[in-house]
């Protein structure tokens, strides 16, 4: 158990990802069996211990510690579970600490009625940092910024095995991952697939640059609409549906919809949209259905989930991912035309002579929930990763304005001594007739590293005010700032919400007063 | 026990605390024509008194940090001594905070009052233990006057820190520390603790390094971090104030990993605010256990707190049947050593 609250402990405090990716690594490197495998199943949310743990730590803590001073303890924290962690009557002298197996197990297998008794005996035992890190374990949320995704990273970049082997055979798997360690650690066999449902590493695609663009033959390329939902995976090749996402985290749980009417013997890859009447609805209400643990008959109803099929890797026991994409799509629409699955259609090839041919075409687009252009080798294999010269995708320009910076704060880890954390505003009418800045939004890329230092200095000569971490400074300098689309937000004070804005460039030149106004930005919202 | 019977003798005025007997300050914030000061953190040792009456390794310090004018009319007073100022004698007592802290203990009219200033009761390689004065009056602080507080062994934190070295061996891990107390108590646990590399420190910290050297206070092997290369300093322990760290100074560190080194790092949201990547609990403050604990044991009946958080070690103080009061002093810092 102490490792394992130590390695949370760091993560916790680390804001950069290689840093993360190592103490990961050296955790799995040094930690035995199960314990580690256990640590890699928190990390990855494959343990979820369903506990009113709320209540179990009143039970514990009120006969322990005075109300009032209990009360302005955890006013000053602000959080309960570390209030408990902290001000827990002190670990017994020579104790020996639980292991986490111990603490898995007992979890795992024990009745619900015992779990106080377990969980303060586990208390008397554990340092602070052992405490915090237990009841986080508990509750399931560790929030130390590490996705499943990051943890399969470490063990591919510990054990030297590629990632996309990982993945392939992760699904197959289940805490605490004796085979996988054993595997990874060079002891034992690849892990059989078996029965289980898997997730098969996807094939992604390039930004396409102008010199690409140059060399394209029309005839060796198929086309095809980027459609603006996320990428899934669709898989039911033994009798167990499953809908992975692009990193291979089973979302099933969230899309009941569209996974309960998935014919058996197939594993497709397509777009996952919410469609009104074969309409594509804005991202945002796609955003509505994402990271749900579950979903009420209200939500499936208002945002009606969908997959538009862009290829398929299985069908029955062939496995199709060697044949070329013509190939593989021919099978996808016959498949598609005899099963007729519900909740599912196929992304139709565009026909086009040039490429200017393309262009116009795109022009002429009328559809929402077009996000750009895929163009795609007729002969490609279907190829996990990101393999260079088969792909391409042609993204729609993005929409930009001109913003002034509001506020500035500093960044974490290597930029935490710079303002690198943007806030930018556009123009209204205040309430006084005069104009005024509201934020539209933040962003803290887009720029050089260059550009940071001159910004950094901007902030700091330009300050007006400053509030903890954040400075106000003077509006006047201007963002032109690129993002993919906007939508309506009741959560931010001007009312709107960007989509992935970054700093496209930065407008020394420009007067503040003749940057945008708030309407300007309302006219593009996408409805 | 007649309640206002203190009251009558030691109060606050617009300077500060105040002892009518003896016609002194206790770490008054403004100028005094007599004062006596408990240690040299700035918001203790002010400047511009006529008078001071001190350790002298408070007066050495003061001296470094306020420049000569601070000595004038100064008076050093061994632990110990007693001393009679006007109507009272006056003695201090170690108070285990940083070099030269000193608990005031005044004697009047066979009543004995403590004043703490800062104090903590864990043990410290570069200062003596505090040392308890039974008394009838107890002022204490309450920095960390709250049960979330308990600091724990600090040489568990210089293994953490030496630790993460060994993880991140090209990373040099710049440690804010408070300039005069904490810096030399870290240099001295990481030299216990079997560090015998140089230190780097910030240009702030070298002038109190170099008092606590003058008193036998060993530091082992300190170089300026300005003006070193970055090479040298990959992998190395250096310090700096904690106000440098999110500066422009700091970009002269090859890929700097920050640590914070106080008592408040216990708390995560206080040290996910100030970005730090290493959080050290390591205090010169008394924790909750101790403050609870001085105060039981010094028998007073009477409490007095100073700056903190009252509210919580008020309650305690009267769940335990003392008398306890807050006594308002303006110009104290929520302070981070």
């Amino acid at each position: 158990m102490k490792e394992f609250a130590d390695l949370l402990d760091r993560l916790a405090y680390t804001p950069s990802r290689n840093d993360k990716l190592r103490l990961l690594a050296g955790y799995f490197a040094s930690t035995p069996d199960p314990d580690r495998g256990w640590a890699l199943a928190a990390l990855t949310d494959g343990l979820f211990f369903r506990l009113p743990l709320r209540r179990i730590l009143t039970e514990l803590i009120e006969p322990r510690v005075d109300p009032v001073l209990f009360g302005l303890s955890r006013d000053y924290v602000g959080d309960t579970a570390e209030t408990i962690a902290l001000l827990w009557p002190g670990s017994e002298e020579g104790a020996e600490p639980p292991r986490l197996d111990d603490v898995v197990e007992a979890l795992r297998l024990g009745a619900a009625t015992e779990v106080p008794a377990l969980l303060s005996h586990w208390l008397d035992r554990l340092d602070t940092t052992g405490r915090w890190a237990l009841l986080k374990l508990i509750t399931g949320a560790l929030r130390v910024g590490v996705s499943a995704r990051l943890a399969k990273t470490a063990l591919a970049q510990w054990s030297g095995t590629p990632l996309a082997e990982i993945e392939e055979v992760w699904h197959g798997l289940r805490p605490p991952y004796l085979a996988l360690f054993s595997w990874l650690s060079g002891q034992g066999k690849r892990p059989e697939a078996g029965k289980r449902p898997l997730f098969r590493p996807l094939m992604l695609s390039h930004q396409i640059e102008d010199k690409d663009l140059a060399a394209i033959e029309p005839k060796d390329f198929a086309a095809e609409w980027k459609w603006d939902g996320i990428r899934v995976q669709a898989s039911n090749q033994s009798g167990e549906p499953r809908l992975f996402s692009r990193t291979g985290d089973d979302i099933s749980g969230s899309f009941p919809d569209v996974v309960e009417g998935l014919p058996q013997g197939v594993v497709l890859d397509g777009e996952l949209l919410v469609m009104r009447v074969s309409e594509v609805a804005p991202f945002n209400d796609l955003q509505q259905r994402l990271n749900r643990k579950s979903v009420t008959p209200a939500m499936l109803k208002s945002f009606p989930a969908h997959i538009r099929l862009y290829d398929m890797l299985f069908e029955g026991a062939d496995d199709l991912r060697p044949l070329p994409f013509v190939d593989r799509r021919a099978r996808l629409e016959a498949w598609h035309d005899a099963a007729r699955p519900p909740r599912t259609d196929v992304s139709p090839l565009l026909q086009f002579g040039s490429i200017a041919e393309l262009e116009r075409l795109w022009a002429g687009a009328r559809e929402t929930g077009i996000e750009g252009l895929m163009l795609k080798r007729r002969t490609s294999p279907y190829l996990a990763g990101r393999p260079k010269g088969h792909w391409y995708k042609w993204k729609r320009a993005p929409l930009t304005l001109d913003a002034v910076l509001i506020y500035a704060q500093r960044g974490s880890g290597k930029r935490s001594s710079y303002y690198s954390d943007y806030t930018f505003g556009a123009w209204r009418d205040g309430e006084s007739g005069e104009p005024e800045l509201v934020p539209v939004g933040k962003s803290y890329f887009g720029f050089t590293d260059e550009e940071l230092k001159q910004l950094d200095a901007f902030v700091r000569n330009h300050t007006v005010d400053s509030f903890g971490p954040v400075r106000q400074v003077e509006p006047k300098l201007v963002f032109e700032v690129a993002f993919d689309s906007v939508h309506r937000s009741s959560r931010h004070k001007s009312g709107v919400a960007m989509r992935f804005p970054r700093i496209h460039r930065i407008r020394w030149d420009k007067p503040a007063e003749e940057a945008d106004r708030l309407e300007t930005l309302i006219r593009m919202i996408a409805e | 026990m007649k309640s206002d019977r203190f009251e009558s003798w030691l109060g606050v005025d617009a300077r500060g605390l105040y002892c009518r007997p003896g016609g002194f300050h206790i770490d008054p914030h403004g100028a005094s024509p007599r004062a006596v000061i408990t240690h040299a953190h700035s918001d203790h040792a002010r400047p511009g008194h006529d008078h001071v009456l001190a350790t002298v390794e408070t007066l050495a310090l003061m001296t470094a940090r306020l420049g000569t004018s601070a000595s004038v009319g100064s008076q050093g007073l061994a632990y110990g001594e007693a001393i009679t100022i006007g109507e009272v004698t006056v003695t201090l007592a170690p108070a285990g905070h940083v070099l030269g802290s000193a608990q005031v203990v005044i004697e009047w009219k066979g009543r004995r009052a403590v004043i703490s200033g800062d104090y903590k009761r864990a043990s410290d390689p570069t200062t003596p233990d505090f040392e308890l004065v039974p008394c009838d009056l107890f002022v204490t602080e309450a920095t960390f006057a709250l049960p979330v507080f308990t600091h724990g062994d600090a040489g568990g934190e210089v293994a953490k820190l030496l630790r993460s070295l060994r993880q991140f061996p090209e990373r040099a891990h710049v440690v804010g520390v408070y300039g005069l107390g904490k810096c030399q108590r870290l240099i001295a646990l990481l030299r216990a603790a079997g560090y015998h590399e140089p230190i780097y420190l910030h240009g702030a910290l070298a002038t109190c390094c170099e008092v606590y050297e003058s008193f036998g206070v060993r530091l082992g092997a300190l170089k300026a971090a300005t003006g070193a290369s970055r090479d040298e300093m990959k992998g190395a322990i250096v310090l700096a104030p904690p106000s440098a760290i999110p500066d422009r100074w700091s970009r002269r560190l090859p890929d700097a990993l920050t640590g914070f080194a106080s008592g408040w790092m216990r708390v995560r949201a206080r040290a996910r605010q100030r970005g730090v990547e290493l959080p050290l609990v390591i205090s010169d403050h008394a924790d909750w256990n101790e403050l609870t604990r001085t105060i039981d044991e010094t028998g007073a009946g009477e409490i007095w707190v100073t700056h903190g958080r009252e509210d919580a070690l008020l309650h305690h103080i009267q769940s335990t049947g003392r008398r306890g009061r807050a006594l308002a002093l303006i110009g104290r810092e929520d302070e981070d050593q």
